[in-house]
C-alpha cells in the first residue's frame, strides 16, 4: 500500500516521531532495567553516584564477583540456545509425551521443568565449569562486569522468600482456575440471553467494578476475624477461622475479579457465532451439552486472555493479600512490605531490591510469551464497545 | 434461553458476587454506626512490696478488661449513630480551618488531606493518560512496522508489573542516594531530597500514574487507528485539512468511545490510588482516601484495629466513587438508550 503524497510526512515530522517514541520506550524500561542492574551489584556500587559504576560495579568486581569476557559470551550464546530451543522443541516435546485433552496442564509442567533445568544449568552448571578455564586463562579469564548473585541467595534461602513465592503461587493459581470455570460459565449465559436481567446484570456487575478495595476488605476483617464464633451454629466445634486462610483469600479475590471476567467473556463469547450452539440444540443437545460439546473446544484464546489478567490480579494484589493473611500464609507482594521496616543498611535495601526483581522476572516471562492475548485482551471490551 | 438455564449459567457467579461484595457492603454500612469495645471494669489492686518491719502495701484502681471463661477478652457493640462519620469527618475542626481560611489547617486533617489529593489526582491523571496514551498511539501507528512489535512489548512493561513493585522502582531511582537524585544534585549543585516534601512526592505520583497506566489507553487507542476510515481521511486532505485539523476533526471523533471508555475505566483505577503510597512511604506528606481506610484497619501497638472508623471512611469513601461515575454514566446511559432506538 503506498501512501498518497498528499499523506506523506514532513521529514521534522518522522523524526520527532520517532524521537518521542524513543523517548517513551526509554522512561518505560528504564526504572525496570535500573532495579534489574542494581539487584546484582554490591551496596556500595548499587547506590554510587555514577551510573557507568552502578552498571560495571568496580567494587563488586573488586570483592572477586565479576563475569570475563569468557563468562559473558558464553552466557549470551546459551542464553540465546535456551531462548530458541523453548519456542522450537519444546512445544514439539510437551505434545509429544502429553496425554491428549490434558494439554494446558502439560504445558504448565512443561515450563516449570523447563524453568529449573534453566536455572540448574544457568546458575550451577556453567559457574562450575567456566571457574577453571577462567582462572587457566589468564588476563581474558578476569572479571570486567561486577555482578554478584548474593542478594538472590540471600532473599532466596535465608529470608526464605521461596515460603512467600509457593503462597503467591498458590493464591494465583486458585484465584486464576475458580474465577475462570465460574466466569466462563457466567459469561456464556450473559452473552446468549438477551433478558432484561442480564443487561442488569451487567450494569450491576460494572458497579462492583467500581468499588475500592478497600471498602470491601472493611467488610471481611471483623468477620473472617471471629469467624469461627459466628459460623459455629452451622459447623459446630470445627467451624474455622477465616483469617490468614488463603482459600478465603481466593475467594475474595475470585468475587472482586468476577465483574471483570464475566464483561470480559461475555465479549468473547459474542464473537463466538450463536449459530454453532443453535445448531447442537436442534441436533438434541441441552444447553450444558452444547456448551460442554461445541463451545468448550473453541472458546480457549478467550479463557486464556480472560486467566492472564486474572493471573494479574492475584499475583499483583497488595491490599487484600496483606490485610487477610498472616505472617506465616503471607504471598510475596505482602513480604516485600516487610523489607522496607528493616531496611536500616543498604544491604537491606539492596536484598529489597532482588526480592523485587523476583517478583517482577515471571511478569516480563509472561509478556514475552502472551503479549498478543493481552493486546487482545485490552482491546476486546473497548474497540467493539 | 429459559431463566432456569440462564440461572444454572450466571448462578455461582452471582452468588459469589453477592456473597463477597454486596453482603460486605452492607456489613460495613452497618458497621459504621457500631462501636465495638472491650468491656472494661475497674478493680481495687493492693499491691506489696517487702519492707523493714512491716510491708509497704499500696492500693490503686486499676481499669482491666474483662475476661471470658476461654480467657479471651469481652467485647460489647453498641450503636453510636453518626459518631464515626465525625470521629473520620472532624467537622468541627474542619469548619474552624475554614473560618481561619486557612489551607494549612484543613491538611492538618486526615479525612480531608485524602480526599484533596484522591479527587486531585484523579482528575488530573486522567487527561495527561489520554494525551500521552494518544501520542505514543499516533508515533506507533507512524513508525515502521517491524519495530512495532517490540515498541509494544516495552509499553507494556509498565502496565503489567505490579503497582507495588512498580512505584518502589521509581522510588529507589529518587530516593536519597538513588541514581536520579545524585545526577539532579550534579547539575543544580543543590543537595535534593525528593521524598521529604509533599509536592515533590505528588510529582513523582503523578509521574508514576502516567507511566503505568498510559500503555493502557495507548494499545486501547492504537487498535481503535487502525479502524479510522482512510477515505474520509483522504477527503479532509482533498478540502485542504492541515495535520492538526486532521486529528481534531477526523481521528478524535472516530476515537471518541474510546476515549470515554478509556475514561471510565482510568476514573474507577485512579481513585482506588493506593500502592504509591505504600511504595513511596509517604504516609507522612502524601495520603489517599483508600490508604486512610487501610491504616484504620491495620492493627496498632496494642493490636486493635479501628474498625468503624474504618468502615465508616469506607462509606464515604464508596459515595465519592458514586458521585464521581455519576456523569460518566449518565452519558453511556443516554448513548445506549440512543443507540437502542
Amino acid at each position: 500500500m503506498s501512501t498518497p503524497k498528499a499523506m506523506q510526512q514532513s521529514f521534522a515530522l518522522r523524526f520527532s516521531s520517532g524521537a518521542f517514541l524513543a523517548f517513551w520506550c526509554l522512561i518505560a524500561a528504564f526504572p525496570i532495567f535500573w532495579i534489574a542492574v542494581m539487584s546484582f551489584k554490591s551496596p556500595v556500587d548499587a547506590f554510587a553516584a555514577s551510573p557507568w559504576d552502578v552498571i560495571t560495579g568496580p567494587a563488586t568486581r573488586a570483592n572477586g564477583d565479576g563475569l570475563s569476557i569468557l563468562d559473558i559470551v558464553v552466557g549470551l550464546v546459551v542464553l540465546y540456545f535456551a531462548i530458541r530451543w523453548a519456542f522450537t522443541r519444546l512445544p514439539g516435546l510437551v505434545r509429544q509425551y502429553c496425554p491428549p485433552g490434558m494439554i494446558v496442564l502439560g504445558w504448565v509442567i512443561g515450563a516449570i521443568a523447563y524453568g529449573i533445568l534453566f536455572v540448574l544449568v544457568f546458575f550451577t552448571l556453567m559457574p562450575l565449569i567456566l571457574g577453571p578455564i577462567n582462572s587457566l586463562l589468564g588476563p581474558l579469564g578476569s572479571p570486567i562486569l561486577g555482578l554478584t548473585t548474593e542478594h538472590y541467595v540471600a532473599v532466596w534461602g535465608e529470608n526464605e522468600f521461596y515460603r512467600n513465592f509457593l503462597n503467591s503461587m498458590l493464591v494465583t493459581a486458585g484465584v486464576v482456575t475458580v474465577s475462570l470455570t465460574v466466569g466462563t460459565l457466567a459469561g456464556y449465559g450473559l452473552a446468549r440471553s438477551g433478558s432484561d436481567l442480564a443487561f442488569w446484570l451487567l450494569i450491576l456487575a460494572l458497579i462492583f467494578r467500581a468499588l475500592p478495595h478497600s471498602v470491601l476488605v472493611a467488610g471481611y476483617l471483623p468477620v473472617f476475624i471471629n469467624s469461627s464464633e459466628i459460623l459455629a451454629p452451622i459447623f459446630g466445634e470445627g467451624a474455622p477461622t477465616l483469617y490468614g486462610q488463603p482459600w478465603a483469600v481466593i475467594a475474595v479475590l475470585v468475587a472482586i475479579n468476577q465483574p471483570f471476567t464475566i464483561w470480559m467473556l461475555r465479549s468473547f463469547f459474542q464473537n463466538i457465532p450463536a449459530e454453532l450452539d443453535e445448531a447442537a440444540r436442534v441436533d438434541g443437545c441441552s444447553h450444558f451439552q452444547a456448551f460442554r460439546r461445541v463451545i468448550m473446544p473453541v472458546m480457549w484464546p478467550g479463557v486464556i486472555t480472560t486467566g492472564l489478567f486474572s493471573f494479574l490480579l492475584g499475583y499483583n494484589d497488595f491490599l487484600v493479600t496483606s490485610l487477610l493473611l498472616d505472617a506465616q500464609n503471607q504471598t510475596m507482594v505482602p513480604a516485600i512490605a516487610g523489607y522496607f521496616n528493616r531496611e536500616t543498611t543498604t544491604t537491606d535495601q539492596v536484598e529489597a531490591v532482588a526480592a523485587a526483581v523476583s517478583i517482577t522476572a515471571p511478569l516480563f516471562l509472561l509478556v514475552m510469551i502472551f503479549q498478543r492475548q493481552i493486546v487482545s485482551g485490552l482491546t476486546a471490551g473497548a474497540v467493539k464497545g | 434461553m429459559k431463566f432456569k438455564t440462564f440461572a444454572a449459567f450466571v448462578g455461582p457467579s452471582v452468588f459469589m458476587m453477592l456473597l463477597f461484595i454486596a453482603a460486605p457492603l452492607v456489613s460495613v454500612f452497618i458497621q459504621s454506626f457500631q462501636v465495638t469495645q472491650p468491656i472494661l471494669e475497674q478493680v481495687e489492686v493492693e499491691t506489696c512490696t517487702p519492707g523493714f518491719l512491716t510491708q509497704t502495701c499500696t492500693t490503686e484502681t486499676k481499669t482491666v478488661p474483662v475476661l471470658d471463661e476461654n480467657g479471651k477478652t469481652m467485647t460489647e457493640t453498641s450503636w453510636v449513630g453518626f459518631q464515626s462519620y465525625r470521629n473520620v469527618l472532624q467537622m468541627d475542626k474542619f469548619w474552624e480551618a475554614v473560618g481561619n481560611g486557612s489551607w494549612n489547617d484543613i491538611n492538618q486533617i486526615d479525612f480531608w488531606r485524602a480526599l484533596r489529593f484522591t479527587l486531585m489526582f484523579t482528575l488530573l491523571t486522567l487527561p495527561m493518560v489520554l494525551i500521552v496514551g494518544l501520542a505514543i498511539a499516533l508515533a506507533v501507528n507512524n513508525a515502521v512496522r517491524s519495530i512495532r512489535g517490540p515498541v509494544i512489548f516495552i509499553s507494556l512493561l509498565p502496565f503489567i508489573i505490579t503497582p507495588v513493585i512498580g512505584s518502589l522502582s521509581i522510588y529507589w531511582l529518587f530516593v536519597g542516594d538513588g541514581i536520579l537524585t545524585r545526577l539532579m544534585e550534579q547539575w543544580s549543585g543543590q543537595n535534593i531530597s525528593m521524598f521529604a516534601q509533599a509536592w515533590t512526592i505528588e510529582l513523582l505520583m503523578y509521574f508514576f500514574r502516567v507511566w503505568n497506566n498510559a500503555p493502557f489507553a495507548f494499545v486501547i487507542f492504537y487498535a481503535g487507528l487502525q479502524t479510522v476510515n482512510m477515505d474520509t481521511l483522504e477527503s479532509a486532505v482533498i478540502d485542504g485539512a492541515s495535520r492538526w485539523e486532521r486529528l481534531r476533526h477526523v481521528i478524535i471523533p472516530h476515537l471518541m468511545p474510546l476515549i470515554i471508555f478509556i475514561a471510565l475505566i482510568h476514573l474507577m483505577d485512579v481513585y482506588r490510588v493506593f500502592e504509591e503510597i505504600v511504595g513511596f512511604r509517604s504516609q507522612a506528606h502524601v495520603i489517599s482516601l483508600q490508604w486512610l481506610t487501610y491504616d484504620f484497619m491495620t492493627p496498632d501497638d496494642a493490636g486493635n484495629r479501628a474498625m468503624s472508623r474504618a468502615s465508616a471512611s469506607a462509606m464515604l469513601t464508596m459515595i465519592g466513587i458514586v458521585f464521581l461515575l455519576i456523569l460518566p454514566l449518565r452519558r453511556t446511559w443516554r448513548d445506549h438508550k440512543g443507540s437502542a432506538n
